[in-house]
């Protein structure tokens, strides 16, 4: 294990959060089993209470594992002079096997925290707690994966070991230890610049369609998530060979660095950001004929198409820019 | 939405006078948070400019060393290894260095010996660092006297000072002509203390590497990006286990604030109470201890950074340089260039502001949960 400031904050926030999710989740099945909203039990009321502390709970594991994504990828990019071979974060991740797990689980984790949350702000609004048992389901699958994700990271971390010079031989000898692949093979960039194309278009179409006539509402969080994961291939394939004007770089992280303008957190950001309210979107589709819930989910899930449109588009737009300003071309557009 | 914020607004106003009205426990504990963000962020902006004045050194450091190994010790490298080398495709210059160490028994220090023809030396006559010239009380023009390996005194004029700026690697530094070096030590000729090796492309480092060790084989290449590594590891080691140390003292201010957090005193209660009766949702009351922690981990962390940012660049770190930097009679005088970067106060957040904030949370909530008319009559 390296003992550098930001692992040992990094491993400590995920055991953290993780102890405050697991502590919701207890409560969550409790409340899955126990609850009655026609009792006027104590019981029935300390869990009333409770649903109040697991969305403080949530809401701060949400701000953290945001937080602990981009400081994990930072974390990996300033260990990589650590490891021979390795020229960024990419490298690093790659160290062992558990790196790229570690960012996938993270990823998933922000965008079910987020989603929860969203379902949960609809839910308090209903005077019934309509979605309270779908509810607490997504918490104990959320609960479940942030436990893999603090073993995973843990793991992930004592399997790094620095190559310091020994005293016994001095060198090195990268010969005999395995290169890390600091690159990562891109997809073809046309086939990717088109189907990026098309599925912004399908999301956009699918959204003006819903907020138009309040239909399609599952099919726009599909399509929206299509476009999450083209968009991340799309980094890797294209649109990052734009930022670093070099047609061999398809490292995903350099453009969160400086030399780029820190970019990537924009990039990142609205991806994220985006992601999770189409999400939301779909979460709520299933509860919209809730009677209590009529007068509530539509207009929730309009405002919710809106945002995620609108930051899937600045994402788009800053990628566009990019590849109309920049003078580098990868020769698709000649 | 305007809304939304004018009751983020009000909520804010009146924690602030609320925290204002319970001055003396606020500041009890916004002392102690101060104080934890104080030591822990000296502690991160200190390791981390070590780091970074390290990597600016080695930056001009050459591409490889080779050294010599004899049984497994460093040996003196025969200088014909060179010309050998020089035969390796890649190599733009193989360079043979003449340096060594002196112990002073008057000053009880070590000196680093370098022999560089020019720069101010020449037959008799040495440029010395800064650290040098203080313990021994000398400038310019002034005599230093050295004892050989044969056991007569080698006599040196001064002949400049080393540049204050490059104090941190001169500050025990002499730099001697070649003649005088090997007359000092008494060097057989032929022989260097070993070969710094420069090589046009980068990339090819580790292959060239592995041909002079395939070449050489009494010989180790040490690459500077090895140095590198080591040196990171050696701040990362120590940072983290300072860090370690010290999340005793966060966990015992987690503690403090857990207690403080969920102690309330009747009148807060009654507070609480009386909010709720005219009115106060439950969670108003949580916006309400939100706002709260907001105010106090803002302000400590403020302070804290910028306290520790006047103690690691302005004073240099009195508290932690005996335990980080190592030790030298002839111990270089320093600034360290400033430097704070997001990364690093982001670690810090994590490392403070977050447990902090995870152990108010429950709290707050069994504040914001209690009974109005409970709260009133107790």
């Amino acid at each position: 294990m390296l003992q550098h400031p930001a692992i040992i904050a990094l491993v400590g926030a995920s055991l953290l959060v993780c102890a405050m999710v697991l502590y919701a989740g207890g409560y969550g099945v409790r409340i899955l089993k126990r609850w009655d909203l026609q009792s006027g039990s104590e019981e029935q009321l300390g869990l009333e209470r409770r649903t109040y502390l697991i969305s403080v709970i949530l809401g701060y594991a949400l701000i953290f594992q945001v937080m602990s994504f981009f400081l994990f990828i930072t974390t990996a990019d300033t260990l990589h002079p650590l490891f021979v071979g390795a020229m960024c974060a990419a490298g690093s991740l790659n160290a062992n096997g558990f790196g790229y797990p570690v960012l996938l689980l993270k990823t998933v984790n922000c965008l079910l925290a987020g989603a929860w949350l969203i379902v949960n702000r609809v839910d308090a609004r209903g005077y019934d707690y309509p979605l309270i048992r779908p509810k607490y389901t997504l918490l104990l699958v959320l609960a479940l994966l942030v436990t893999v994700e603090t073993v995973t990271q843990i793991a992930y971390f004592s399997g790094l070991h620095a190559d310091v010079i020994t005293s016994c031989c001095g060198s090195l000898f990268s010969a005999d230890r395995r290169d890390i692949a600091g690159e990562l093979a891109g997809a073809p960039v046309r086939q990717t610049m088109l189907f990026f194309g098309l599925s912004l278009a399908a999301c956009g179409v699918s959204g003006a369609r819903f907020l138009a006539r309040g239909k399609g509402d599952a099919l726009f969080a599909l399509l929206g998530s299509v476009f999450f994961i083209t968009a991340v291939v799309a980094i890797v394939s294209f649109i990052s060979l734009y930022f670093y004007e070099l047609p061999s770089h398809h490292c995903p992280f350099c453009i969160l660095q400086k030399e780029y303008g820190h970019v990537g957190y924009l990039l990142y950001g609205t991806l994220l950001g985006g992601e999770i309210a189409a999400l939301g979107v779909g979460f709520l589709a299933p509860f919209k004929t809730v009677p209590s819930m009529r007068m509530i989910i539509p207009p929730t899930q309009k405002r919710l198409v809106r945002a995620a449109l609108l930051l899937f588009a600045i994402f788009s737009a800053a990628v566009a820019l990019r590849i109309v300003t920049t003078p580098f071309t990868l020769g698709v557009f000649d | 939405m305007r809304t939304n914020i004018d009751r983020h607004r009000n909520i804010i106003d009146f924690a602030i006078s609320s925290m204002l009205r319970r001055k003396a426990k606020n500041l009890s504990l916004a002392l102690l948070y101060t104080l934890i963000i104080f030591v822990t962020a000296s502690l991160i902006l200190f390791v981390q400019a070590l780091r970074k004045e390290a990597a600016t050194l080695l930056a001009d450091a050459p591409d490889i060393v080779v050294q010599r190994l004899m049984a497994g010790r460093h040996d003196l490298i025969p200088t014909s290894y060179g010309e050998k080398l020089a035969g390796i495709r890649g190599i733009t210059a193989v360079t043979p260095r003449l340096w060594g160490y002196y112990y002073d028994p008057v000053f009880g220090a070590n000196y680093t010996l370098v022999a560089r023809d020019g720069d101010g030396t020449g037959p008799e006559k040495i440029a010395i660092g800064q650290g040098v010239a203080r313990s021994q009380r000398i400038s310019g023009g002034d005599m230093l006297t050295l004892r050989s390996a044969t056991g007569t005194p080698l006599l040196l004029t001064v002949a400049r000072l080393l540049p204050e700026e490059s104090e941190l690697v001169s500050s025990d530094l002499l730099l001697l002509s070649t003649a005088d070096f090997r007359t000092m030590f008494d060097f057989p000729a032929g022989v260097a203390t070993d070969l710094a090796v420069t090589v046009s492309n980068q990339r090819e480092l580790a292959t060239i590497a592995g041909k002079i060790a395939a070449l050489l084989p009494d010989t180790r290449p040490i690459l500077k990006s090895e140095i590198l590594r080591t040196y990171e590891s050696i701040f990362d080691w120590r940072g983290g286990m300072m860090v370690v140390i010290l999340s005793v003292a966060v966990i015992a201010f987690v503690i403090f604030a857990w207690d403080k957090a969920s102690g309330l005193s009747a009148e807060e209660r009654r507070e609480i109470g009386i909010l709720k009766s005219i009115g106060w949702e439950t969670g108003d009351i949580l916006l309400l201890k939100f706002w709260e922690g907001v105010a106090i981990s803002l302000t400590a962390f403020l302070v804290g950074v910028i306290l520790a940012y006047l103690h690691v660049f302005l004073f240099s770190a009195p508290l932690f340089t005996q335990a980080l930097k190592g030790w030298g009679v002839l111990y270089p005088r320093f600034r360290l260039v400033p430097h704070v970067d997001p990364y690093q106060l982001t670690i810090l957040f994590f490392l403070t502001v977050l447990p902090y904030t995870v152990a108010t949370i429950v709290p707050s909530w069994l504040a914001a949960t209690v009974d109005a008319d409970t709260a009133m009559r107790s």
